[in-house]
């Protein structure tokens, strides 16, 4: 007793929802969907030729050199020179390297009573159970000062390189320079996938990046590699939300500021240690139980200030790679 | 275990000559962070957990950011022109 459905009862149907759903034509929740494709995207040669012409003029600006004979003369020359200067490295190294002790020989300088009062001394000395962790920040806190200013210094040359002068480039009126200056216009902002995994990932990686610095005296981490994993989820979040978001909180005042203070404070701490040290008085900082957070005297805070300058050292680095300066 | 460690010692020769004979630098990019990965595996397997967590980290994860970065600076992702300068 069937009969054939009118065209409006069929179209209040399931069925014609789902294969109108199925070919596409309509999605229920985003309307209708665009079907038509987009129009090709046509330049006209004179067009093409402008942008090759700016292009290649501006390759030629920051990476070609024009060769004239004295400059393959010379490139001729630089080559046969390094080749002489690296063999004559190489023989110096082997010399060098045929003096040494022998493997397994007892007067090697590794085998000394250094290794063994880290293993035996060191978590009653420094209070950390993480051994290398007392290392690095009590034994061999002197390195890691200078570590922390490698660090620095190399954010000063980055900066020193990649800085851009605003007032200088506003009057370069070529498009492709401008492109150069601000390379983030012709990429997609707000992509919902990424925003999406940068919601829920974020947090739990600067979460567990707190977590690493702050237990790296109880267990394997410490202030490097938390604030490492730190200026990942920063560096995520920055790519997910763009430059406004994270200009709330982290500017290059915020950089500057949370840098001198965290080099700073290390110095000072440092030098105090050195002081009492070097001069045989007991120190005012309790070690605390091992094992407790709140334990192992400096190691803690300094593993909070190193944190802090890499973590904003590697946010920094990638600002001024994508921006030039913040 | 030790079949697992000479599996990823192996793996670990192999990417690295990857790297230096993969004509596209993106994907010499790429294998250099798997190289980083296993590298951090292999820290774990020698006991210096320390070590793994900073090779992941800035290893695969900072360093790599950075390089792509550079490259896209340098025009060298260019999907048009291949990895390619325009010539007329």
């Amino acid at each position: 007793m069937s009969r054939k459905k009118t065209e409006r009862e069929y179209k209040r149907s399931f069925a014609y929802h789902f294969f109108r759903w199925l070919n596409g034509n309509e999605d229920p929740l985003m309307g209708q969907v665009e079907m038509k494709p987009q129009k090709p995207y046509q330049e006209t040669p004179e067009e093409i030729r402008r942008k090759i012409r700016e292009r290649n003029a501006l390759f030629l600006r920051f990476y070609g050199v024009v060769k004239s004979r004295e400059v393959r003369n010379f490139e001729r020359v630089y080559k046969i020179a390094s080749v002489i200067f690296c063999s004559i490295l190489i023989a110096l190294l082997l010399l060098t390297v045929s003096y040494l002790p022998p493997v397994g020989s007892v007067e090697r300088p590794i085998n000394n009573e250094v290794a063994q009062r880290y293993i035996e001394k060191g978590l009653e000395e420094t209070g950390a159970v993480n051994i290398v962790s007392g290392m690095i920040l009590d034994y061999r806190a002197f390195d890691t000062l200078g570590e922390s200013h490698v660090l620095f210094t190399a954010t000063v040359t980055v900066l020193i390189l990649l800085r851009l002068d605003k007032k200088k480039d506003s009057k370069n009126s070529s498009p492709m320079e401008r492109t150069e200056i601000d390379d983030q216009v012709y990429e997609p902002q707000n992509d919902a996938i990424l925003q999406g995994a940068a919601f829920i990932l974020v947090p739990i990686i600067i979460i567990f990046g707190i977590y690493v610095i702050l237990n790296g005296h109880l267990g394997p981490g410490g202030g490097f590699s938390g604030g490492a994993i730190i200026g990942a989820g920063l560096i995520l979040y920055l790519n997910a939300f763009g430059f406004q978001k994270t200009e709330r909180f982290f500017t290059e005042k915020t950089y500057k500021w949370i840098s001198f203070s965290a080099l700073s404070f290390y110095c000072v701490a440092k030098s105090y240690s050195f002081y009492t040290g070097a001069n045989h008085l007991e120190s005012i900082i309790p070690k605390g139980a091992p094992g407790a957070i709140l334990s192992s005297g400096l190691i803690l805070p300094l593993n909070i200030a190193v944190g802090l300058v890499v973590a904003s050292t590697m946010y920094a680095f990638f600002v001024m790679f994508r921006k030039g300066g913040f | 275990m030790t079949v697992f460690t000479y599996l990823l010692m192996g793996f670990l020769i192999l990417c690295a000559i990857a790297v230096s004979l993969s004509k596209n630098l993106l994907n010499s990019i790429l294998i250099y962070m798997s190289y980083s990965l296993i590298m951090s595996i292999i820290w774990t397997i020698l006991e210096s957990p320390d070590l793994a967590i900073t090779e992941a980290a800035v290893g695969a994860g900072v360093t790599s950011i950075l390089f792509f970065v550079t490259l896209k600076k340098i025009h060298a992702i260019d999907e048009k022109s291949g990895g390619r300068h325009y010539n007329e």
